[in-house]
């Protein structure tokens, strides 16, 4: 007689606990798919640039001077809202607040700063075709920017309230990876419009 | 009460107070606050089949529409513009609201219990997914109905979509649509995905998975990261037509062949999206019927997922004749041809299955197995355009137009109605009747090829496609004619299978719980289903728990009727991704308004963009986001945070 295979699985966790549970799988899915667009985003980019005119450029040396202490304060709220998910995982709910809010206060001076940036820029939206990729990428970003900073609206709501503990917190979790995106992909966006003409690229 | 964070399942056997707990945590609510609120995949799984269905309806009369103007030279039923929004509705109902939610239908139903599972990872994103894909279907058929349907072809190159041509909302509406359908696309997909590695039934380790997962699995796979391209494209085509952007625009330094990059880049993984699921029905239901095991599982697995990985790589192929680099086209070329290896080790699979088998000729049988020569006969032709010197000479005739409906209809439409033969007895409890379905399979098969054959020889004579009428004495009349005839007696073959359906429905012979005597879990529970799928979650031990018994040569033996019993909440099992091994409990939604009130959100959203109506858009932005954060709410049921 074969033996009956029987899974008697012992000790599970039930719930999701800590980072382990198919929502984080859901925000990993979704980041993806994001990541996906921006890649098409900076492909019309490229292949717009490779294939047009000379003169296509409308900026060949961009001004870095707001745009690269720009990069920096975003990239460095990723570190602070990871700051505030410690905070979580160490039941120091003052720390998590501190560091979402932090990351909130940073997230908004980029966006005021890149609005101020849209405003200074010699040409508008229905300039040129890299007028139109310029604003629309940058757009799309700032979207995603918008949508992590109600994210982090919500956790230091929801830290606030106390909802969550070491093992229950996989919606933090969830939230920082995203914010982590969130800026991970303007790095890329930056080196194309800020970086890529000083390299020479679309001259 | 504070519930444990850790827990030891127990493990059991069925009985009538185990069940009937379960039937209180699973079972949907009466009336209209289970239909708005439902997440059980196998209703919102019907609600998908029988949508799409609609849809299949709509667009088979669009095109009998079209074949009766194109039926004799000279035909004056359609002025030239309503010929062209027929084609184009006809290609957007056809490829974008028929061929992909019906699979994903029969996926969202059966995946589940093809897994030994009780529902899919993401309940309330199934539900989500339904409703959008819904209310983006009347969206664009709204538009169609005033007269604004889309009118460049599916594909909708610029600059005949630009404004400066094509001033109506008829590209609005289209563009619009595309991209609020693109979500109903995307998060099907991540739920497919979550759900194949992490909700299968203990022992079912990633070797013995049924086909159809690795079907869906690689298609979501592949919609994940492709559908943005396409949501893209369309989304900057709506700017530059309403907002002054230059994205496709020539004269402003923009690019029109980007908008063909763009499409094709999503369109050609789409095309692999749309039949490989298909393939994974056949590749499941064809060995039942020849009463063994697929010949070659691994290879047949592996080469779907080759498929796939080639497939991202061809999308040029559709773009031969747009002057791009000699190099370029020759890359994509020889792409193109070596995709045809993966696909050929399908059909010699199938074909050595059939042929080692003892085959059994029942209706789904036939629907299964002719579905292997329509297959061949697409593929040649494929093959065929794959040559660039080759396309030159065919791309815009309707060669293109055989090729591309043998492909479709033969390895999505046949498959698609060979799994209404096979799945409708564990859908329904009954079965559907036989000797209709012989009528139902010959008119369909014979009416196929009658349509569409010729059409080949029609594209060889030079007839261009896309057009609403042509001269007679081009030889293309006697042609037409046959084509127009064919078309309607397929037509009367697919309206067989609704006919049987209702039919079957209200007196077919009732099916029990595994009439085929098939192999896979979905038969080892009741038909239809109860409303938590398995009493008690099985332990697999082989690619076929229940063929255990005849086939000898498995080390265990799966565990179909002892198994973890999971009542003390709306509970199934979360395995790990590869091995299976139980890892954690997964606590599964209730019933839920969220993801109907999202899509109302939605709705209002891209109304008000279509209208420029800034002040409903801020109302539905607002809207969208109240019923986000309501859905993402941590709550105590499903153990996101802790109780206070």
């Amino acid at each position: 007689m074969t033996e009956v295979a029987l899974a008697q699985p012992e000790n599970l966790p039930v719930g999701p606990v800590g980072r382990h549970g198919v929502g984080y799988w859901g925000v990993a899915t979704l980041v993806a798919s994001e990541a996906a667009l921006f890649s098409y985003l900076l492909f019309a980019y490229y292949y717009t640039g490779a294939t047009a005119q000379p003169g296509w450029l409308l900026e060949i040396r961009p001004d870095l001077s707001l745009a690269l202490p720009n990069t920096i304060l975003l990239l460095a709220s990723s570190f602070v809202a990871w700051f505030g998910e410690r905070g979580v995982l160490n039941q120091h709910r003052g720390q998590a607040l501190v560091g979402f809010a932090g990351a909130f206060i940073m997230g908004t001076v980029f966006v005021l700063v890149q609005w101020f940036e849209w405003k200074a820029k010699a040409f508008s939206i229905g300039t040129s075709s890299y007028a139109s990729l310029y604003f629309v990428t940058t757009g799309f970003h700032i979207a995603h920017v918008l949508v992590g900073l109600l994210v982090l609206v919500a956790l230091f709501v929801w830290t606030a309230l106390d909802y969550f503990s070491p093992r229950r917190r996989l919606t933090v979790s969830a939230g920082v990876l995203y914010w982590h995106f969130v800026d991970i992909v303007w790095v890329f966006v930056f080196t194309t419009y800020y970086v890529t003409p000083y390299l020479g690229f679309g001259q | 009460m504070r519930v444990a964070d850790y827990r030891t399942p127990s493990v059991g056997i069925d009985s009538v107070g185990h069940e009937a707990r379960l039937l209180r945590l699973w079972e949907t609510a009466p009336g209209l606050k289970g239909f708005f609120g439902s997440v059980d995949h196998k209703q919102i799984g019907i609600r998908y089949i029988v949508t799409a269905f609609v849809l299949l309806a709509l667009g088979g009369i669009e095109a009998l529409v079209m074949r009766v103007q194109l039926a004799t030279p000279g035909g004056t039923l359609l002025t030239p513009e309503q010929y062209n929004q027929l084609f184009s509705t006809h290609g957007m109902t056809m490829i974008f609201l028929y061929a992909s939610p019906i699979l994903s239908g029969f996926s969202n139903y059966l995946w589940p219990l093809l897994l030994g599972s009780r529902d899919m990872a993401f309940p309330r994103l199934n539900a989500f997914g339904y409703w959008v894909y819904l209310a983006s279907a009347a969206f664009m058929y709204a538009g169609f109905l005033m007269g604004n349907g889309p009118n460049d072809g599916w594909f909708n190159y610029v600059p005949y979509a630009s404004r400066d041509y094509n001033p109506g909302l008829n590209q609005d509406f289209y563009a619009l649509g595309m991209v609020f359908l693109g979500i109903s696309t995307t998060v099907g997909a991540a739920n497919f995905i979550v759900t194949a590695f992490r909700t299968r039934a203990p022992g079912m380790s990633i070797n013995r998975m049924p086909i159809l997962i690795w079907g869906t699995l690689t298609a979501s796979a592949a919609n994940l990261v492709v559908v943005p391209a396409v949501s893209l494209a369309f989304f900057l085509l709506w700017l530059d037509r309403q907002f002054g952007t230059h994205f496709f625009d020539n004269a402003h330094g923009g690019q029109p062949l980007l908008w063909q990059h763009l499409f094709w880049i999503f369109g050609h993984p789409w095309v692999y999206a749309i039949v490989l699921p298909a393939m994974g029905m056949v590749s499941d239901g064809l060995p039942v019927f020849c009463r063994r095991p697929l010949v070659g599982y691994s290879l047949v697995a592996l080469s779907t997922v080759a498929t796939m990985i080639f497939g991202f790589g061809v999308w040029v192929h559709h773009m031969f004749a747009t002057g791009l680099p000699g190099l370029g086209l020759s890359f994509f070329s020889g792409a193109s041809i070596a995709i045809v290896i993966p696909s050929a080790v399908a059909v010699f699979a199938w074909l050595a299955t059939i042929w080692l088998g003892r085959p059994v000729i029942t209706t789904a049988f036939l629907f299964f197995s002719s579905m292997i020569l329509l297959f061949v006969i697409g593929g040649v032709s494929g093959f065929m355009t794959a040559s660039v010197p080759v396309d030159w000479q065919l791309t815009d005739t309707y060669f293109v137009v055989a090729h591309l409906h043998y492909v479709l209809i033969g390895i999505n439409v046949f498959p698609v109605m060979g799994a209404v033969y096979f799945w409708f007895p564990k859908l329904s409890g009954r079965m559907l009747d036989e000797k209709l379905g012989r009528w139902n399979f010959w008119i369909a098969f014979v009416g196929f090829n009658l349509a569409f054959l010729p059409m080949h020889l029609t594209g060889l004579l030079g007839m261009p496609r896309r057009v609403y009428t042509y001269h007679e004495g081009m030889g293309w009349d006697t042609l037409n004619m046959i084509t127009s005839v064919g078309s309607f007696v397929f037509a009367a073959g697919v309206l067989l299978v609704f006919v049987n359906v209702w039919k079957s429905l209200k007196a077919g012979a009732r099916a029990g719980d595994n009439p085929w005597d098939a192999p896979t879990l979905e038969w080892a529970t009741s038909s239809p289903p109860p409303p938590y799928n398995f009493a008690v979650l099985p332990t697999v031990a082989s690619r076929h728990p229940l063929w255990e018994d005849r086939l000898g040569d498995e080390p265990a033996l799966s565990s179909l009727n002892k198994g973890l019993l999971l009542d003390q909440g709306k509970e199934t099992i979360g395995t790990s991704a590869l091995d299976a091994e139980p890892d954690m409990i997964l606590e599964m939604p209730a019933d839920s308004y969220a993801p109907v009130l999202l899509t109302v959100g939605l709705s209002i959203l891209f109304v008000g963009l279509l209208c420029k109506a800034w002040m409903i858009v801020g109302v539905a932005i607002v809207m969208t986001a109240a019923a986000l954060l309501f859905w993402m709410w941590p709550r105590r049921q499903l153990l996101e945070r802790e109780p206070v």
